[in-house]
């Protein structure tokens, strides 16, 4: 086998579990890079002699209604933002399997530092979906209590977020405590200095931390030759910690190679880079038009790879689920949407004096002094007015 | 290009297009510069007809363009770089102060900077956390740096000229929720200095003084004001460093009455230097005290609360009561 990887061999785990499907090997050929599969684009199972992977069909449905409902909550967001209820949403249309596979890797107190695009890994870690839309209809910064579920606010200044991964996986290195943390980033974002000296720092205090790069050919407008010449996961190689590429629309492989990173990271043998080779298959956000930089005929070519179409294909293939099953699933898709669509509606602005809200956590004499000349300047519109328009 | 009325982003279109065609030194850099034209297509058109040598698309790294574009400038080379968003420019905080801002000084005078660093910045639009920001007091605190913000499609054309054949650095504030609005644009005329303040509006009863995206507002201030019998005098200051405070006190000497209007917190701003040096300049002939109007102590709202943050016509218009009422 020529996969190229860093990684290291993974220990063979005994299995009780009856493996469901017959496999296929050697990799199928491609003109891509190598790169980790256990699930083709047909939707066949194929060998990896490092990632091994067994799932009842349970799982396997498990992961798709992962993607299918994710993928439906993207959809809906992307149109509430053109029926103009939210100001902007970045969608991760094609990136299900990324962020539903290695998502799915994640134990309950493992930390997942995001940025702004992973809805897939926010709803598998119970994130109620809801509370993504926030910040991106304009109510809010943020919206959830990371503590909760151990997902970290969603991070717009691209890198940033990587550096406190680190640090927090420092943490957890030093309290002696088992689990591990993932930093969610893009390929563009490697460009930026905080990546790198996020990387630094955990080879160098050997932290137990997952990167886990989501290469989805783009940066805004920008291909990947654009933010580098080598392919992204040799760099770790550089620093002293595996890197490994895996095909980031195979929801199987995506499990398989961060469940082990992840597992590397616990047994106290310090961070991996994870590239998951993906497609952004819509615009960078709704802003954004891609017509201006990418090739239609690129676009197509991706959407043959569909990750949701491939976990189909299997499921389908080895009679996993049912004409029931998937009917069942569209009218659960329905469901989400509808309540997402009514609870965006329904979402009030804030007051206006929240501006001056969590400002300090020891408070502030001069916030409060600016929050009581603006209440009183409000109320002056109140007063003099016919109506209560002014005030609120 | 003749006589036209062009959107302010179209005017710094064009501006650098004619700074590509003069001065084959001139490059421009930044994320997503070329093929897109930028997020605000500022740069449309311009990788087409000048080539990936001389527009230049740039790995994701704020501290990467600014660091660079240090070193093109050492060559010889007059980068104009594009920071896509006022909140970004932060990773290039530290090459901006530490190192661009200082590099002539440390010199003793033999080396030059020609960058310009070209920041769409302030509110109104809409947008995410980060996409808002009016930072320009952090950047005014340093010596070395000329920081600029026109107000019309005319200043961004020619602030642009000067702004890049300038041998100092200049950080140049675009205001972006003006990208769109459209004025007069003459390639023939002869623009005042760069660091001049101008005359947006004359009055005589007090004087509003504002840059970049707050000088339509208080043109709007005025005229409402005018109708209630008050004339106010509008100042569009254009430098935000260093102020022209030459022009400031003609007016306030005139009008007896200062408010300073902009985005950014009123605490530690820009409005604050203006008050003091004012105060000193204008002390027997002041009837008021300068007062600031600006945003608040407090990170900037998300946008369904960005219209309460930001100055309006009746927040200037309250103040300029306050100070009518001394
Ligand atoms: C420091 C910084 N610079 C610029 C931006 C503007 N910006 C937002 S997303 C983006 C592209 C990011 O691409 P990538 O890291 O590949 O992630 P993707 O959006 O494709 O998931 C840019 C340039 C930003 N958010 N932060």
């Amino acid at each position: 086998m020529t996969v190229e990887s860093t990684a290291p061999r993974k220990p063979r785990r005994s299995s009780g579990t009856k493996r469901t499907s017959a496999r296929r090997t050697p990799q199928q050929q491609s003109s891509e890079p190598q790169l980790v599969q256990l699930l083709t684009p047909e939707g066949e199972r194929v060998e990896h002699p490092e990632y091994e992977i067994d799932l009842t069909p349970e799982e396997l449905r498990g992961l798709y209604r992962d993607m299918v409902l994710t993928r439906r909550f993207d959809a809906e967001a992307t149109s509430l933002q053109r029926q103009g209820e939210l100001g902007l949403w970045a969608s991760l249309l094609g990136q299900e399997a990324a962020q539903i596979g290695s998502g799915r890797a994640l134990h309950d107190d493992d930390y997942v530092f995001p940025t702004y695009r992973e809805h897939g890994v926010a709803w598998v870690r119970g994130v109620d979906p809801t509370n993504l839309l926030g910040m991106f209809r304009g109510v809010n910064h943020g919206g959830w209590d990371p503590g909760t579920n151990n997902f970290h606010l969603y991070t717009i200044v691209i890198g940033s977020q990587t550096l406190h991964a680190v640090g927090y996986a420092m943490g957890v290195a030093k309290d002696g405590a088992d689990s591990a943390v993932i930093a969610y980033f893009g390929d563009g974002a490697s460009s930026q200095g905080d990546v790198a000296e996020s990387f630094t720092f955990a080879a160098v205090y050997n932290a137990p931390v997952v990167f886990f790069c989501q290469n989805n050919q783009w940066a805004i407008s920008e291909p990947t030759e654009k933010q580098m010449r080598v392919p992204l996961y040799q760099r770790a190689q550089g620093y002293g910690f595996p890197g490994v590429r895996v095909d980031g629309n195979d929801v199987l492989a995506c499990l398989a190679v961060t469940r082990s990173a992840l597992e590397r990271a616990r047994r106290g043998e310090g961070p991996m880079l994870v590239e998951a080779f993906t497609y952004r298959m819509g615009a960078h956000t709704t802003s954004d038009d891609p017509t201006k930089y990418r090739a239609d005929e690129e676009t197509e070519s991706w959407r043959a790879k569909d990750p949701i179409l491939r976990l189909r294909r299997l499921l389908e293939r080895e009679g996993h689920a049912d004409e029931a099953y998937f009917t069942g699933l569209e009218e659960e898709s329905e469901a989400l949407g509808k309540r997402v669509r009514e609870a965006v509606r329904a979402m009030p602005d804030p007051d206006r004096l929240a501006i001056f809200d969590h400002v300090y956590a020891d408070g502030s004499a001069l916030v409060d002094e600016e929050r009581a000349q603006f209440a009183a300047y409000q109320a002056s519109f109140a007063d003099s007015a016919d109506s209560a328009e002014g005030g609120k | 290009m003749a006589v036209q009325k062009l959107p302010l982003a179209k005017a710094i279109n064009e501006s650098l297009r004619k700074a590509l065609e003069t001065d084959p030194k001139v490059l421009i850099m930044g994320e997503d510069v070329g093929k897109l034209g930028g997020v605000f297509r500022v740069t449309d058109g311009l990788q087409k007809d000048f080539g990936e040598g001389r527009v230049i698309d740039t790995p994701l790294a704020e501290s990467g363009i600014v660091g660079t574009a240090i070193g093109l400038a050492l060559r010889g080379y007059r980068p104009v770089v594009e920071i896509q968003f006022d909140g970004f420019v932060f990773p290039a905080y530290d090459q901006i102060v530490t190192q661009l801002a200082k590099m002539h000084a440390r010199a003793l005078g033999k080396i030059k900077m020609p960058v310009v660093i070209r920041i769409p910045y302030g509110g109104g639009i809409g947008a995410v956390e980060h996409h808002s920001e009016s930072p320009e007091a952090l950047f005014a605190h340093v010596a070395g740096l000329k920081i600029v913000s026109p107000s019309t499609s005319s200043d961004a054309y020619w602030m642009m000229q000067q702004a890049i054949l300038s041998d100092d650095p200049v950080i140049f504030f675009e205001p972006k929720r003006r990208y769109w609005d459209k004025s007069e644009v003459d390639p023939e005329a002869i623009p005042g200095p760069l660091h001049k303040a101008r005359v947006a509006l004359s009055g005589s009863d007090l004087t509003l003084a504002a840059y970049g995206p707050m000088v339509k507002v208080c043109l709007e201030a005025a005229a409402a004001a005018a109708e209630e019998g008050k004339s106010l005098e509008v100042l569009d200051l254009r430098s935000i460093s260093p102020i022209d405070f030459d022009t400031v006190q003609t007016s306030v000497e005139k009008t007896g009455r200062l408010v300073v209007v902009h985005e950014a917190p009123v605490f530690y701003g820009s409005g604050a230097e203006i008050a003091a040096r004012i105060t000193e300049r204008c002390f027997y002939q002041l009837e008021a005290p300068v007062l600031r109007v600006g945003g608040f102590h407090a990170p900037y709202p998300p946008a369904r609360l960005e219209d309460e943050y930001l100055p309006g016509l009746d927040r200037v218009l309250d103040a300029v009561d306050r100070s009518l009422a001394y």
